[in-house]
């Protein structure tokens, strides 16, 4: 298992995601484009996900809707291109933000029975990304979720933790 | 700077190992730009350049004690830019753990 990097680089609108994972590329792909195997682990645990519509090929449509309880978060986009095992392409509007609409690649990079996915993320502005990230993907979902970068942790460790000064 | 342009400061002088390396060492306490340059191999005038970056995006102050400027970790804007992140990664990192069990069942059950 490898850990989760996150990247939101200064001056351009991208968000960079990347992973690691201990399973072919088939597998992997997979994982993605079947929305009975997506709906299994896309999301923290506890939100249920309702994929209504998921059809990975050239214009094909999609939309999928967490559930927190009483509270619904729904998300719809259109597959652009081919979707192969290398490459996904799709557009990603939250819809409690309409017309904020993302442009989404995942790259599936094949490493000898090991994967590494590549998702890159274009927004339309530099506000729109950051609006995005500071969202944490939906609202409501800030219990417990404390796990930072650990050079972010180590940075941060209150001062008397590293020596005494 | 305003708190989007703020984060932006911050996440570009942290896209640097050098600089991440910086800060790293200024964890344990307050550095001269001799001490900071020693460990890296590269030029005095070099770690300079780095340090401003840092300055910049106020993540270090440097202040005189006698002849010597030292350079002083501010913890403050990674906190910011850690919370800022942290939900975010939070979702990814749950979403990608549930994958990592769900690609160990596929494999031990090939056709499921």
């Amino acid at each position: 298992m490898g850990a989760t990097q996150i990247a939101a680089p200064a001056g351009v609108p991208f968000i960079d995601i990347e992973r690691e994972f201990a399973a072919p590329r088939a597998l992997v792909h997979r994982a993605y484009a079947d929305p009975e195997l997506l709906k299994q682990w896309l999301g923290p645990r506890r939100l249920v996900m309702e994929v209504e519509v998921w059809e990975p090929r050239d214009g094909g449509r999609w939309r999928y809707v967490h559930r927190d309880g009483e509270t619904a978060y729904a998300f719809h986009g259109v597959f652009h291109g081919p979707q192969t095992e290398e490459r996904m392409v799709q557009t990603f509007e939250f819809e409690g933000a309409p017309g904020h609409v993302s442009l989404e690649q995942v790259e599936f990079i094949d490493l000898g029975g090991r994967t590494l996915v590549r998702n890159h993320s274009v927004y339309q502005s530099i506000e729109a990304r950051d609006a995005m990230i500071e969202s944490g993907m939906e609202e409501g979902m800030n219990d417990g979720f404390d796990r930072l970068d650990a050079l972010f942790e180590r940075l941060t460790a209150p001062a008397g933790a590293g020596s005494a000064r | 700077m305003s708190q989007p342009d703020a984060l932006d400061a911050v996440f570009g002088a942290l896209a640097d190992p050098t600089r991440r390396a910086i800060l790293a060492r200024l964890v344990e306490g307050d550095r001269t730009v001799g001490e900071l340059t020693a460990p890296f191999g590269v030029s005095q005038p070099a770690i300079s350049r780095h340090l401003k970056v840092l300055e910049r995006a106020g993540l270090v102050s440097r202040n005189r004690r006698a002849t010597a400027r030292l350079s002083h970790l501010e913890a403050e804007p990674l906190r910011e830019a850690s919370a800022w992140l942290a939900r975010y990664q939070a979702f990814w990192d749950e979403s990608h753990a549930r994958l990592d069990a769900l690609l160990a069942s596929l494999t031990r059950q090939p056709e499921g």
